[in-house]
């Protein structure tokens, strides 16, 4: 499949997820439908989803325990050693997993590769590159503050920190744009960040022909799934807007399980809210599980120990191999012509007899 | 055997893809001569029971696969999947960022895009979906999912077996993902229906029956060692006295065959000879094995239980023998099968001790499990400890660089003994660019059992990025000799070099340092262990 087809095959998915609410709430009026049912079955099957797969992955055994070592084992004292690259126990994995995932530290050793002839002679050079790193942080910790906002909508009274959050986000666009205030609410800057984010890991899954190449309709859909949630998103906050207090009073209801559907909230709500559904239902049966797979990657959450901590393999099964006895069977006259030492064979009389 | 193309031929490389192609899943391989091994000999395969032995030609259409080959290959991924969280979590979690693409050698060496660590992946990972997830078993090719055909697992095989498992991807992949696994239960699984490569299963035989990967029978491998010994007399005057399957020594030796069979890994264990002669006066005792003479596994490059009948060797002879402890002569894979594996597959090895230098006293706690440590930690503790003596200088003519294996590397992290104990013989030595040397080392394009004769085109291209890396300390430094620590390197290092960087040689570790080690009652010497002339001594008669 090449990335035409996925990318339209994709986009097809994406527009028939938008029109099925706009559809489903605009012309059939399917609120409950749209409001309740479908957020409570996605949630269940997003939360029910993960674990399934979670304990899947537990149930396969770790038979071997093989870290990737990025830095000096441990070793003598007076060589030091790279406790976080290569730990030896477990703090040194601990901190080696939080930097892995919360400061994607693998992904930031990326470099890109240039490659040229000069005179027939190939010259190869690795090039900084940092902005795959830059992109996925800055679109996932957005997704998080955004993620976090919009606790505002699910708790009354509003926790503080959502507010702090808020004020944090809005403030930096504050003073970045000065034509802020033409009647519209503050920009937030993780909206921005994300949108700019997400666009550039769809565009360079286009643009850079190896990951063109590699990309499958499983990559674009996420991708185009997640900038249509926050386009609509966004359109809700600065052009289309929707009463508030009922979207909240329906989101709260939803969460205290004693679901209410007011009347009066525009489609656009029911259309960014469906997208949401669509995401998380798909997200355990995804590539999305990374979020939870990095956690259990032997690669990573294992200690370089292996040498002085001894590691079970659970289904070890003892194997037949060539012994010792069968190797000299077969070569015994060499050995002995050579001077080599033998256990059978040479024997004096005396040892014969006690056999 | 196909001929390999000149250099400037094999340099243009195409990175990049054209912006309308078809999707990769409907391309079938073409298996080309000089990039793929041949298939392996029935007489290999029988010698060690491996199922469906047959003559079969890779570049023929009919692979004489068995009937039922589709349900083995599933029933096989399906088997691993439940005993292996490791290919569970990469076959799920991969989200094709393409980190990985620009890292591999043998990618940036052939520009063939199946050479990128995550299509190596997906090509298994395909068949994966089609077989175990929703969205490929409803979806097909739209989610992400291909059945599994003839002209798809030919496809796997020729990219399965273009992988070193060098682990180079996995170091920079956000999840950890690791080629290597993928490429060994692969692996594993093309050799469930009878699709092994001679050049490790004729290893792998040899290496059953003899003892080692060359099939050197008790009285040769004396002999050959003999011959060092010989050697050694010539260039130093001293008789070195090594002895085997001697029972009561306090240590078991255990080396690559690789070292005692072929240049220049043969001077690498007349260091070793040197060293422990050396030692012997100062409480060293050790012997060597005929029947534990392998310290390299090609059974790792086949299964995961082959790997483990072939290992079981060491401790099998280190308990025959009654041995304290083993040591490990330089071999790159070795040591990652010996930290990573040897433990859990064999272990737990109780009737051996915790190992002690009978030298310095220093115990070996990082190793107190397997009992088994690396030759060149024992050296480095000798050489702090000021235990030899050296003469740097005799290794004056040397620019010297220093190749880290690929497995000791990113296998286990052994990155400053090995330049400490290279700095302590040699007083010129220039590293690599850091993005080719430590833990992101570049492989030698010839490993995880691909160095073969047959696909010499292949190796010289997955070589290219560690040559190049060469070349750059050879122009700016004048750098001349390559180190390493790894038998294999050794062995194809010298053509690699030849092909990408004429006017290098190679050398193992512990070649540099029997060239400095001064030895007690030791003649005036004139030349190093190759009977090049020492740095000063051009002039003088070899009398």
């Amino acid at each position: 499949m090449n990335f035409v087809l996925s990318l339209v095959f994709s986009s097809l998915a994406v527009l028939v997820v938008v029109l099925i609410p706009w559809i489903g709430v605009g012309a059939l009026n399917l609120k409950i439908l749209f409001g309740v049912v479908i957020p409570y079955a996605a949630l269940a099957t997003f939360i029910v989803g993960i674990i399934v797969r979670v304990l899947d992955w537990g149930r396969s055994p770790v038979p071997y325990r093989i870290p990737t070592t990025a830095g000096q084992m441990w070793s003598f004292p007076w060589i030091k050693s790279n406790p976080i690259d290569n730990p030896k126990g477990t703090g040194g994995v601990v901190v080696r997993m939080l930097f892995e995932v919360l400061t994607f530290r693998s992904l930031f050793r990326n470099t890109r590769l240039e490659y040229s002839k000069v005179d027939g002679v190939p010259r190869i050079n690795y090039e900084w590159e940092k902005w795959l790193w830059l992109a996925a942080l800055l679109f996932h910790y957005s997704f998080l503050v955004i993620f976090l906002r919009h606790f505002r909508f699910f708790m009354e009274p509003v926790p503080g920190f959502v507010t702090l959050l808020e004020s944090l986000d809005g403030f930096l666009q504050m003073g970045a744009a000065p034509f802020n205030g033409f009647g519209l609410p503050g920009v937030y800057l993780t909206d921005m960040l994300l949108m700019a984010a997400v666009t550039w890991l769809l565009l360079r899954r286009i643009l850079y022909s190896q990951i063109r190449y590699l990309s499958l309709p499983a990559d674009y859909f996420p991708l185009l799934l997640i900038l249509s949630l926050g386009t609509t998103g966004i359109l809700m906050r600065y052009l289309l807007r929707v009463d508030i207090t009922k979207v909240k009073e329906l989101v709260i209801g939803i969460f205290k399980f004693s679901p209410v559907v007011p009347d009066g909230i525009g489609v656009i709500f029911y259309i960014h809210l469906f997208i949401l559904c669509v995401l998380i239902t798909y997200f355990p049966f995804s590539k999305l599980m990374h979020f939870a797979g990095i956690f259990l990657s032997p690669t990573r959450n294992l200690s370089n120990n292996n040498r002085f901590v001894r590691h079970v393999n659970p289904w070890n099964y003892p194997v037949k191999f060539h012994t010792y006895e069968e190797y000299e069977d077969e070569f015994r006259d060499a050995m002995i012509e050579v001077g080599l030492p033998v256990d059978k064979g040479a024997k004096t009389a005396e040892e014969g007899e006690k056999e | 055997m196909a001929d390999t193309p000149k250099a400037t031929e094999v340099a243009t490389i195409d990175h990049y893809r054209p912006l309308f192609e078809q999707g990769w899943m409907n391309k079938k391989a073409e298996i080309k001569p000089g990039i793929y091994c041949y298939g392996a000999k029935p007489k290999n395969t029988n010698a060690v029971g491996m199922p469906f032995p047959k003559d079969w030609n890779p570049t023929e259409d009919d692979w004489h696969l068995p009937e039922n080959w589709k349900s083995i290959f599933k029933e096989g991924l399906k088997d691993r999947l439940d005993k292996f969280r490791s290919l569970k979590i990469f076959m799920d979690i991969c989200v094709r960022c393409g980190a990985c693409a620009d890292k591999c050698h043998f990618f940036i060496g052939s520009g063939d895009p199946k050479n990128m660590p995550v299509m190596r992946a997906e090509l298994l990972r395909s068949i994966y979906r089609k077989e175990h997830t929703i969205g490929g078993k409803l979806l097909g090719k739209f989610g992400g999912g291909r059945e599994l055909t003839e002209d798809a697992l030919k496809e796997m095989w020729y990219y399965f077996y273009q992988c070193t498992e060098c682990r180079r991807c996995s170091l920079f992949c956000p999840y950890g993902i690791d080629t290597a696994e993928v490429t060994i239960l692969g692996r594993e699984l093309t050799n469930l229906i009878g699709l092994n490569i001679d050049w490790i299963a004729g290893p792998v035989a040899n290496c059953n029956r003899t003892g080692n990967h060359l099939g050197i029978q008790p009285h040769a491998y004396v002999g050959m060692i003999d011959f060092f010994v010989d050697e050694i007399e010539d260039v130093t005057g001293v008789r070195v006295e090594p002895d085997f399957n001697r029972k009561g020594a306090e240590i078991l030796f255990v080396t690559p065959s690789g070292d005692v069979f072929a240049d220049p890994g043969t001077y690498t264990a007349m260091g070793y000879l040197m060293l422990f002669h050396y030692l012997k006066d100062m409480g060293l005792d050790i012997t060597w094995s005929t029947y534990a003479s392998e310290g390299g596994n090609f059974g790792f490059f086949t299964s995961h239980e082959m790997a483990k009948r072939l290992n079981a060797k060491m401790y099998h002879e280190a308990k025959r023998l009654g041995v304290k402890y083993i040591i490990g002569g330089e071999c790159g894979h070795m040591w990652r099968v010996l930290n990573q594996y040897m433990d859990t597959w064999n272990g737990p090895a109780d009737f051996l001790e915790a190992p002690v230098s009978p030298i310095t006293g220093t115990v070996f706690e990082n190793a107190k499990t397997t009992k088994m440590i690396h030759l060149v930690e024992f050296t480095a503790d000798l050489i702090k400890h000021n235990k030899l003596k050296l003469d740097p200088s005799r290794n004056d003519n040397l620019k010297v660089t220093f190749h880290d294996s690929c497995n000791t590397a990113r296998g286990m992290g052994f990155l400053e003994e090995p330049r400490y104990v290279l700095k302590s013989v040699c007083n010129n030595f220039y590293e690599m660019p850091p993005e080719t040397i430590r833990e992101q080392t570049f492989c030698c394009g010839s490993g995880s059992g691909l160095n073969a004769g047959e696909d010499m085109e292949l190796r010289m291209r997955g070589g290219l990025p560690r040559a190049n890396a060469v070349k750059y300390v050879h122009e700016k430094h004048g750098v001349n000799m390559l180190a390493c620590i790894c038998a294999i390197d050794r062995a194809v290092f010298p053509e690699l070099m030849d092909y990408w960087v004429p006017g290098m040689d190679v050398t193992g570790l512990h070649e540099m340092v029997a060239n400095a080690l001064v030895l007690d009652g030791e003649k005036k010497r004139t030349t190093n262990l190759r009977g090049e002339p020492l740095p000063g001594m051009e002039e003088e008669e070899d009398v």
